[in-house]
């Protein structure tokens, strides 16, 4: 009896070597989406993977990151280590920095960017620097493909807009989203493996006159999902970079929702984001200083 | 089935795909090397490579490691890839408990393959991942570093006169090559596996359902035990007269984490069993969770015998502290408040029990095996030699392993249905079922005259001991004693109260309550200091003890009172860093930077071993026949290095090298009692003991060959030489000596206790023998803006008497100083909501600042060559002296801990309101 519930079990664990068999595992009943497992394992604390259970890191063409002229492409199985590594335009600056402070070194050789933002924390690292970059989700199921918007995607703590029979198999970043330069900041109370208070990205671009030209913003761990600055954002574009922070009040951050809890109360969220926006625009004032220089 | 290249070698897992990598390692591979602290890769104990990069074993199932290559520590070590690591890694003294060594090695050398010359920002890069408990990190930056320089290291010292020299920890070299057995590595493979069924809630009473139908439903589970199942008496507790703790939790349960039954099964079955499939019915209680709830006049008494929730109160006095204090030219007022704080040792309770016949024998981490034993016999109602406690290693413990955990579990799983049975707490369960630091409240009142001369402290502190007394009567028996420092307070009068609630049991945490009252004293000392205008660490001088002054408690030490000592050697270190603070903030206000820098200064005194209560210590030391020197060593090391330094001391004591011992360490069957590993005891109180017994062996001999006093001892296969320097000489043959039942020709066995004597009502008499004295001093940065704090260096002055080994002192000192910032910085455990790893935070290599250390000896009559307790002490000076160098770089006075980012923005808005 104990070999046929082996059995049973070993069955159950699917690794498809293509998007193609993965959907399909899919369409016929619900499972559980493994990639790197850093979100699936601690969720069980410390309970045995049981169940059904779509392994799609066996998958190589997720595994990518690539650009074909007017999209770059993440695949839903790319390590943040392999976005470190990868060669990005500097818009991405932030994203990597981010991939720095997931976890530790350990985490970020296994944990997925994808995996992040289907594990829809509000607290998830990658939200940030990604709504800056106006990612997409290519969504697949049996069906074929469809794109959503990362702002649409997450619809509150722990929840998607993936369908029964659906995941995601990439995200996608447009080439007109990837002007200027961007970075980010995570506030946390130690070094490493730490879950942010509050943390920002900012993606900025500047013309000849010093005015910027672009500028996306996004805050994260201060409401259900990271949201993109809005008001923000229109303070600050075709105004001169130089004196930038001087616009940063916090009238302009009133959508932000934080909470109260064990990592910090809601007023220090709040605070404390506005600070760390304006520590981001003083770094894009050196980045766009040496740039001119150089 | 999974193949995969496991340390060079092609292997087949037969495991079911989705099992844990770290799982399939240990229990398929055998290979007990990668640990797991956490199953949640927030401790990166299980860390191995993939394909040549770090990951953590715990969160990839064996699927996915499918064609690629595993390196696990044990073929790092196998192929001597990582001898110099290693190698440098003992030389430092890097590894203390050893239980989270795997991962940093494995961590470090993937750092090392790609930068074989990193830089110390690298090198804490790499090894974030891995959390530490026992070293504070800096000998393992150190050990790192060092791996790849020319600079060669240091060669073993000559040996023969060991006491003093930093020898490597003699257990070390199974640490590094990662061969030691801790609590889970031990049980044999058929064993029986127990699970704990605890309360979900603070306060419940339960039902537990139809046994039998439950077992007919589960036949793979064998047994369900619960407080029927017992034997003998259902309770334990640290302290006789107060215990009482159930080994399983009989109608109602006092805490989320009580336990309430246990099931015992195959280990695939009792993995998987889900517990909502466990039949009990839960009737929760309004929940009582702090001192203040329970002390109302409505609250239930969780104890019948206890009144208003209280466990035990504690008193000292001594002058007139409320004239005093009244008449005080200079005075200040503090509250100060500290929450839950978790142990986190790496390594979660587990261990396993084998029925031998009508004993039985326990295999486990502990901190106390003779306790055990105690506890075990009346809950199993057998004989004490009935039991036998084995202990593996302990992968650090803190004071929380000093208490019965997993121990009874096992030991009715085997009995009952004799065989072998096994148990590995969980994180979660380590986290929601161990006890805690106690949270204080502490209320400080105190004044000082015109020339700053402390004249009347009154002190109040509550302190929530929760659910069961554990250690409550210790620490609010110390804290009165110890509340004023190591400072002259002719006018002195402190209470306690240790508060029944349904929080977790809270018990011994490196300091006993020390570390909570020391805040409000240390803290208070600086805003005393600042209002009379006087340099923080002048005024601390002009109060300290010294010796012939009186401590509160009415006792004379007439040598051995270092504290000034400690001050005197920070004087110039503190000029320093004042000055350097300075011209810091003036460039910060003019380039309008958010950061400001803080110096901070604070001290400790500790009482080592038992308050007012006997301690004693017994060491056996035998010569076998075959010439072998034997000594019997029952001090638990639970990683600070009890093994070497009581070998150093018998040693010397003796008169060979520490190399010609043979150590036999820690079995309840073959060493005597040496007591818990707790309260700084060990190298004090066992440390006399081996010193005593040494002495006494080498008499015996001495005797034997009638030589002088000088002789020196040499053993010359399987006889002795004995040579004086006045041209004495014998040989005595082992050989033809009679045997005793111990199998040795020569053996010594003393005992030492050290002198102490009761209280009386106002606390006055001799509490403890010998205390240890140290003063700590931090600089740090703070942002003002976003209140983050960067620590820069410490530097620490303790006196430790004298240093039997400087190597491992310096391993304590960063170890509690380490905690001493999770203290001060991060640390907040909260039952049913941090009860993890991820949202309880420790501090990790990037949270640690550098370290510069004066040892300070001032020899004591009592111990060991002058030596004085040291483990607890260094947790005690640094979260104040953190929280003394804030307020100086802000002004700032954070008095509710943790002093997150959060707190301290505002205690600096509060300065400008």
């Amino acid at each position: 009896m104990q070999k046929g519930l082996n059995e049973k079990l070993e069955a159950d664990y699917v690794r498809p070597a293509s998007l193609e068999t993965a959907v399909s595992a899919l369409a016929a009943g619900p499972r559980v989406i493994l990639a790197g497992g850093t979100d699936v394992f601690p969720g069980l604390q410390d309970r045995p993977l049981l169940g059904p259970v779509l392994d799609i890191s066996g998958i190589p063409a997720l595994r990518t990151i690539d650009f074909d002229g007017s999209y770059f492409r993440i695949g839903a199985a790319t390590s943040w280590r392999a976005v470190i590594n990868a060669d990005l335009p500097p818009a991405f600056d932030g994203l990597k920095e981010a991939a720095g402070e997931v976890g530790s070194i350990q985490i970020q050789n296994r944990a997925t960017v994808v995996g992040n933002l289907c594990n829809a924390s509000p607290a998830a690292d990658g939200v940030p620097p990604l709504l800056t970059l106006d990612a997409e989700l290519e969504i697949a199921s049996t069906s074929g493909f469809r794109y959503l918007p990362l702002s649409k995607f997450i619809l509150g703590n722990r929840k998607t807009a993936l369908e029964t029979g659906e995941m995601v198999s990439a995200l996608r970043i447009p080439s007109t989203s990837t002007t200027g330069q961007s970075s980010f900041l995570k506030l946390g109370a130690r070094s490493y493996l730490v879950i942010s208070i509050s943390m920002a990205a900012l993606r900025l671009d500047v013309d000849k006159a010093g005015m910027i030209s672009t500028v996306a913003l996004s805050i994260g761990a201060c409401s259900e999902v990271a949201i993109r600055m809005e008001r923000v954002e229109s303070a600050l574009c075709g105004t001169p970079l130089a004196n930038a922070c001087e616009r940063i009040t916090k009238d302009l951050f009133t959508e932000l929702a934080p909470i109260d809890d064990v990592r910090a109360p809601a007023q220090y969220r709040r605070d404390a984001s506005v600070e760390v926006v304006r520590r981001l625009l003083a770094g894009q004032q050196k980045y766009f200083a040496s740039e001119a220089k150089a | 089935m999974t193949c995969f290249t496991l340390n060079g070698k092609a292997v087949i897992s037969q495991s079911l795909p989705s099992t844990r990598l770290s799982e399939v390692l240990r229990s398929e591979m055998g290979l007990s090397g990668t640990k797991i602290g956490c199953n949640a890769g927030d401790c990166g104990a299980c860390s191995v490579l993939l394909d040549g990069e770090p990951i953590c074993s715990c969160l990839t199932t064996v699927a996915q490691v499918a064609g690629a290559k595993v390196t696990s520590i044990e073929g790092l070590n196998a192929e001597n890839i990582i001898s110099n690591l290693q190698e440098s890694f003992l030389a430092h003294g890097a590894a203390q408990c050893g239980i989270c060594t795997p991962g940093m090695l494995v961590a470090a050398h993937a750092l090392l393959l790609k930068n074989p010359t990193p830089n110390r920002c690298d090198v804490e890069d790499a090894l974030g991942g891995v959390l530490c408990r026992c070293t504070g990190y800096g000998k393992i930056i150190d050990a790192v570093l060092a791996v790849n320089l020319d600079r060669p290291i240091k060669p073993l010292p000559q040996l023969g006169c060991s006491v003093g020299i930093p020898i490597r920890h003699l257990d070390g070299q199974s640490k590094v090559d990662a061969s030691l057995v801790y609590g889970d590595d031990a049980a044999p493979q058929d064993s029986l596996m127990v699970r704990v069924i605890r309360s979900p809630h603070h306060y419940a009473s339960f039902k537990i359902g139809d046994k039998a139908a439950f077992l007919s439903k589960h036949p793979k589970i064998l047994a369900v035990l619960d407080a029927s199942d017992i034997p003998g008496r259902n309770c334990f507790g640290v302290i006789p007269p107060f215990a009482d703790q159930p080994v399983f939790a009989e109608e109602t349960a006092l805490y989320r984490g009580d336990a309430v039954a246990a099931i015992v099964g195959e280990a695939d079955v009792i993995t998987r069993f889900d517990e909502a499939d466990f039949p009990i019915t839960w009737d929760p209680h309004d929940t009582i969770l702090t001192p203040e709830a329970a002390m109302s006049v409505n609250a239930p008494n969780l104890h019948e015998s206890r009144d208003g929730n209280i466990l035990v109160r504690g008193y000292v006095e001594c002058g007139d502290a409320d004239s005093a204090l009244a008449a005080a030219k200079h005075k200040v007022e503090i509250r100060t408040k500290t929450p839950f704080i978790e142990h986190a040792y790496i390594e979660p309770e587990a261990g396993y029990a084998v029925r031998e016949g009508n004993r039985i024998v326990i295999r486990g981490c502990t901190q106390a095996s003779q306790m055990d034993r105690e506890s075990l016999a009346e809950i199993m109602d057998v004989d004490p030699e009935a039991i036998r406690v084995m202990p593996t290693a302990c992968g650090g413990g803190f004071g929380s392993k000093i208490d019965i955990s997993f121990q009874p579990y096992v030991a009715l799983a085997a009995w009952n249905l004799d065989r072998p049975a096994r148990i590995c707490y969980s994180r979660g369960e380590s986290m929601r079922a161990s006890t805690k630091r106690h949270p204080s409240d502490i209320h400080l009142r105190v004044g000082c005259d015109e020339k700053g001369q402390i004249s009347g402290f009154v002190f109040d502190g509550i302190f929530n001991t929760g659910a069961y007394a554990s250690w409550g009567p210790t620490v609010a028996n110390r804290v009165p004693i110890h509340a004023c420092g190591p400072y002259k307070t002719d006018h002195y009068r402190a209470t306690s109260v240790a508060v029944h609630t349904n929080a977790p049991p809270a018990g011994a945490f490196r300091g006993f309550g020390v570390p909570q009252s020391a805040i409000a004293q240390e803290c208070a000392y600086d805003l005393l200091a600042d209002e009379i205008g006087m340099d923080r660490l002048a005024f601390r001088r002009s109060n300290a003890l010294k010796n012939g002054v009186p401590t509160v408690t009415g006792q004379v030490f007439k040598n051995g009172v270092g504290i000034d000592d400690c001050f005197a050697a920070l004087e110039r270190p503190w000029k320093n860093a004042l000055s350097r603070a300075a011209d810091f903030n003036e460039e910060a206000i003019a380039n309008g930077s958010p950061w400001r820098s803080g110096v901070g200064i604070a001290s400790c005194w500790y009482g080592c071993g038992n308050t007012s209560l006997p301690n004693p210590s017994t060491i056996r030391m035998g010569i076998t026949p075959e010439g072998e020197i034997v000594l019997h060593q029952g001090a638990m090391d639970i990683g600070q290095g009890s093994n070497t330094v009581i070998s150093q001391i018998a040693a010397d004591a003796f008169g060979v090298s520490v190399h010609d011992l043979t150590l036999v360490d820690c079995d309840t069957d073959l060493t005597p009692d040496c007591g818990k590993t707790s309260a700084s005891r060990q190298t004090f109180v066992s440390g006399k003991a081996a010193l005593l017994s040494g002495q006494a062996l080498r008499e015996m001999l001495l005797r034997q060959g009638n030589v002088d006093g000088n002789a020196k001892i040499t053993i010359d296969g399987t006889s002795l030489n004995l040579r004086d320097d006045s041209g004495g000489f014998a040989r005595i043959d082992l050989r033809g000596l009679p045997v005793n039942d111990y199998g040795y020709v020569f053996m010594a066995e003393e005992t030492y206790d050290p002198p102490t004597s009761a209280l009386d009502s106002k606390g006055q008499g001799k509490p403890y023998a010998v205390f240890g004295y140290g003063a700590q001093m931090i600089e740090l940065q703070v942002d003002c803006v976003l209140g983050i704090v960067k620590l820069k260096t410490i530097t620490t002055a303790h006196d430790v008497g004298r240093a039997i080994n400087p190597l491992l002192v310096e391993g304590q000192i960063e170890g509690g100083v380490a905690q001493g910032i999770g203290l001060a910085l991060m640390e907040d455990y909260r039952p049913g909501r941090t009860e993890n790893l991820h949202d309880y935070l420790i501090p990790t290599i990037g949270d640690v600042p550098e370290f510069h250390h004066v040892i300070v000896e001032v020899p004591d009559d009592e111990g060991p060559y002058g030596a004085k307790g040291l483990g607890e002490h260094v947790l005690i000076p640094t979260a104040p002296a953190i929280l003394n160098a804030i307020r100086h770089a802000t002004g700032a006075s954070i008095t509710d801990l943790p002093a997150t980012p959060d707190k301290i923005c505002a205690a600096i808005a509060a300065t400008k309101a």
